[in-house]
């Protein structure tokens, strides 16, 4: 194993040659060798697990929500926040390329939304997350809704500090997008499938979507809704009210 | 021919702009780094990245340049250590090779996997002055 870099022989490629341990012992005087074995992410895990604390310490249950554009993301978080701002104190951080349409969407049913714009960002991430509850505030003892940037890539990197992530899936996708984009169906812990009032419509398999699902994740819940019929809205608002609980034992 | 220039354009956008926060996020790792360790320069960075990690080597390259401009460490030199993905096969009991994540076995054909390396992104260490 290398002193200097800890790799073992024949282990390591660089471009497709054999990483040269050579060229960081030979240090001149004014160059020295820094370790830093940190993972890329730190600094925004850092910033997660600030969020994470801050969270828990105002009883607030954040859910980071993940889907494709056009999933019905912000629809169904409409539909939701209509169905429970009586019941229980809510708030949201929308997040977009561009554009503040959907914190308008959201104020209109009367919950508090901030809206962050990543511009030519492809997700959110926890920096931006922490600024937006300076100026969202979220009160104490609250369901916190993070509306990811619609992407099934990045946002699966990135830890913003949410208690659970739900990914959205419409049945006007592909039965196959939990195969295709595996990072984001493999660490979400719920599934809504959006739009099965269309299901008459389509030529679509449930059991390969939860076939492709099982395989990626077989922990995955799932739950089929629609958000236009109402159909199957009280399971997702069980499981909410079921996981803030186990969330603060 | 402006057809082909188009269609490389479109395909590369979406992964370079993960790779330049990717990149971003290298750069705040080594000033905090500059910070505590008194440097004042960085001459060359060398980083980890796994075949199972989703991160594209060419955007990353690509991004680098544009990220570490006029930063501590312009015009750093970018060496990149792939590691390949390898797997424990539950059912074989032994280290395979795999090419993605939720590959099956290429010897028994069982999806009991856990990856064991391949998913890295790491900043192992930098030369600097």
């Amino acid at each position: 194993m290398c002193a200097t870099c800890g790799c073992g022989e024949g282990e390591v490629k660089i471009d497709g040659e054999d990483h040269n341990h050579h060229s960081h012992t030979h240090t001149t005087s004014n160059k020295r060798i820094v370790q830093i074995e940190t993972d890329i992410l730190e600094k925004n895990n850092q910033y997660a697990n600030q969020n994470r604390v801050f969270f828990k310490e105002h009883k607030i249950f954040a859910l980071n929500l993940v889907s494709s554009p056009g999933s019905g993301k912000t629809s169904l978080l409409c539909k939701t926040l209509d169905d429970l701002k009586n019941k229980y104190k809510l708030s949201v951080i929308e997040g977009d390329q561009q554009t503040d349409n959907d914190a308008k969407r959201i104020q209109k049913t009367g919950c508090p939304a901030v809206q962050i714009n990543t511009g030519k960002g492809c997700h959110l991430d926890a920096h931006m997350v922490g600024h937006s509850l300076e100026r969202l505030k979220p009160e104490k003892d609250s369901y916190l809704f993070i509306e990811n940037v619609g992407n099934l890539v990045c946002p699966a990197s990135f830890d913003l500090g949410e208690a659970k992530r739900v990914v959205i899936l419409s049945v006007t996708e592909g039965e196959d997008k939990p195969i295709k984009y595996p990072d984001m169906f493999a660490d979400s812990d719920l599934m809504l499938l959006n739009k099965i009032d269309l299901l008459p419509h389509l030529d679509y398999s449930l059991d390969k979507v939860y076939q492709y699902v099982n395989k990626i994740n077989p922990k995955m819940k799932i739950i089929q809704v629609s958000a236009t019929t109402g159909e199957s809205m009280d399971l997702w608002y069980q499981w909410l009210e079921i996981s803030k609980k186990t969330e603060e034992i | 021919m402006i057809k082909i220039v188009v269609v490389f354009i479109l395909s590369i956008e979406p992964n370079s702009m993960h790779e330049m926060s990717l990149c971003e996020g290298v750069l705040d790792v080594i000033e905090d780094s500059a910070k505590a360790q008194n440097f004042k320069k960085v001459s060359q960075i060398f980083l980890e990245i796994g075949n199972l990690s989703g991160v594209e080597i060419e955007a990353m390259k690509f991004c680098f340049a544009a990220v570490m401009r006029d930063s501590i460490a312009d015009k750093a030199k970018l060496t990149i250590i792939k590691k390949e993905g390898l797997a424990w096969c539950m059912k074989c009991a032994k280290k395979v090779k795999v090419k993605q994540k939720f590959d099956k076995c290429p010897d028994c054909g069982s999806y009991q996997l856990q990856i064991v390396s391949g998913d890295e992104m790491k900043i192992k260490e930098l030369e600097v002055e």
